[in-house]
C-alpha cells in the first residue's frame, strides 16, 4: 500500500507493507535519532511527534500516520538546542541511547506546559526509561534550564 | 511478533463490522496490547475516519468516542469535575504520556483485561457501552459477557451527583496494577469495582448495612473486609492472592475515607 505523510516538514510518499511501524518507516527515511527500545510500549526511547502529540513509533502502524504529520528529533533541532546542554551540564547522561526520546518528550511537555512543576516534569517524562542515570540530572538539567530562562524574563513555580 | 496482511480505514461502521465477521480480522484500537502478540492478522481495522474520539457532554452524560485517547480522559475539565479528579487518577500511572496518546477508551473497555483501571473506574460510573449492532448495554453486564464480533463505538458515562475515589496499588510506577479499586457513594448507596485480582475487573456489593450509620474509619474499613470476603483473588508473577486480599480491604477504607472528605 501507498502511504503520504509529512516527515519534518516535508512530504513523503512511500510503498509500505500493511504491518511497517511507524519506527522503521522513519529510520527508513533518515531519522536515526529514533530509537528501536524495549517494542513493548514501555521506553519511550522511540518517541516522535504525531500530529505534534508524543506517540510510540513502535507501536503505531506506519499506516495509520497516512495523511499526517511526524517530526522527529531530526526536525526539532532548534527546539531542542535551548535546553539539551542543560541537560549534559548536569551529566545527566551516559550511554545517551534514551535521550532522543527524552528530548523528545520534552520538547512536547513545554509545548503543553511551559512552566512546569517538578512533578510535573516527572509525571510527563515516566514514560522514558534510562537505564543508566537515576533521572534526577534528567530532572535537574530541565529545572536548570526553566530557571535560566525565567530569569531572564518568566516566573518560576518549580 | 504481530503479523498484518492488510489494513483497512473503515469509512463506516457498517464496513467495519462486516469486516471484523471474520475471525482473523481485528479491530484496531491503540494497538498496544495487539502489538505484544505474536500472532496473524488477515485484515487490521483501521475506526479512525469514524470520528469516534470526541467526548461529547450533554446534560444528563458524557458520551466518550471508542478512539478517545486515554490521556483526553486525563485532560478533560467535565470529566475531572464530575469524578472528583478519579479520571485522572485512574490513568495516569499507565506508562507514560506517549502511551496514554495511543492507548484508546474502545480498546481498553472493549479488551476487559484483567489488569485494566479504566475498566475498574467505568464500572462504579455506571458506564453503557454502545454497540453498532447490540445498541445500549451496562457495562456491568458486557464485562461479563464473551468477546463478541460487534464495535463499540462509545461509551457513556451518566452524571451523577455523588463522590467518586479511584486508588490502586502498584509495585512500582508506571507498572500494571497489583490491585485496582474505585468507590462511589450516591445517594442509592455504594458502588464498588475491585480489578486486576489479576483478574478483569468486577463491582461487588459488600456489607451496605455496615455503613448505615455513615462512613467512619470503623466502618469503611469494616464494609472493606466485607468486600475482600466477597472478591475471588488469584496470584500472578506481580503478587499473591493472600496479598491482594491483604490489600483490598485497605483500598476500599481509604477510597471510602476519601469519599466522605469529598462530601
Amino acid at each position: 500500500m501507498e502511504i503520504q505523510l509529512k516527515l519534518n516538514g516535508r512530504p513523503v510518499r512511500d510503498s509500505i507493507d500493511a504491518d511497517t511501524l511507524l519506527i522503521d518507516f522513519v529510520r527508513a527515511h533518515g531519522c536515526a535519532s529514533v530509537k528501536r527500545g524495549c517494542e513493548t510500549s514501555n521506553c519511550g526511547l522511540c518517541t516522535v511527534l504525531l500530529d505534534g502529540k508524543p506517540v510510540l513509533s513502535c507501536s503505531v502502524l506506519a499506516a495509520r500516520a497516512d495523511g499526517h504529520e511526524v517530526q522527529t528529533l531530526e526536525g526539532l533541532q532548534a527546539e531542542a538546542e535551548e535546553f539539551v546542554s542543560f541537560i549534559a551540564d548536569q551529566g545527566a547522561e551516559q550511554c545517551g541511547f534514551c535521550n532522543p526520546g527524552y528530548v523528545m518528550n520534552t520538547i512536547a511537555l513545554l509545548r503543553e506546559n511551559p512552566d512546569p512543576t517538578d512533578d510535573e516534569i516527572r509525571a510527563y517524562l515516566a514514560g522514558n526509561l534510562c537505564r543508566c542515570s537515576g533521572y534526577e540530572g534528567q530532572l535537574r538539567g530541565i529545572r536548570a534550564f526553566l530557571n535560566a530562562r525565567n530569569a531572564k524574563g518568566g516566573t518560576d513555580r518549580g | 511478533m504481530l503479523t498484518i496482511k492488510r489494513y483497512v480505514r473503515a469509512q463506516s461502521l457498517d464496513e467495519a463490522y462486516t469486516l471484523c465477521q471474520k475471525r482473523s480480522n481485528v479491530v484496531l484500537g491503540g494497538m498496544l496490547w495487539l502489538k505484544t502478540q505474536n500472532r496473524t492478522v488477515d485484515t487490521a481495522i483501521d475506526l479512525s475516519d469514524l470520528i469516534l474520539d470526541t467526548i461529547e457532554e450533554t446534560p444528563e452524560a458524557f458520551r466518550i468516542g471508542a478512539m478517545v485517547p486515554l490521556r483526553a480522559l486525563e485532560q478533560h475539565p467535565g470529566l475531572d469535575a464530575l469524578t472528583r479528579g478519579a479520571m485522572a487518577e485512574s490513568v495516569r500511572h499507565i506508562v507514560g504520556v506517549q502511551f496514554r496518546n495511543l492507548a484508546t477508551v474502545g480498546g481498553s473497555i472493549y479488551g476487559r483485561f484483567g489488569f485494566s483501571d479504566v475498566l475498574t473506574l467505568f464500572l462504579t460510573l455506571d458506564a453503557v457501552v454502545e454497540l453498532h449492532h447490540g445498541g445500549a448495554v451496562p457495562l456491568a453486564d458486557y464485562a461479563a459477557r464473551p468477546y463478541e464480533r460487534d464495535i463499540l463505538t462509545h461509551v457513556v458515562i451518566p452524571k451523577q451527583p455523588g463522590n467518586v475515589a479511584y486508588l490502586a496499588q502498584r509495585n512500582i510506577s508506571t507498572d500494571f496494577p497489583v490491585l485496582t479499586c474505585a468507590v462511589a457513594v450516591r445517594g442509592d448507596g455504594v458502588r464498588c469495582a475491585i480489578g486486576a485480582r489479576p483478574m478483569k475487573a468486577q463491582l461487588y456489593t459488600g456489607d451496605p448495612a455496615l455503613l448505615a450509620g455513615g462512613i467512619t474509619p470503623e466502618s469503611a474499613a469494616a464494609f472493606g473486609e466485607s468486600i475482600a470476603a466477597e472478591v475471588a483473588f488469584s496470584s500472578n508473577l506481580r503478587a499473591g492472592a493472600d496479598y491482594r486480599r491483604a490489600v483490598c480491604p485497605v483500598l476500599v477504607r481509604r477510597a471510602l475515607l476519601a469519599c466522605k472528605e469529598e462530601a
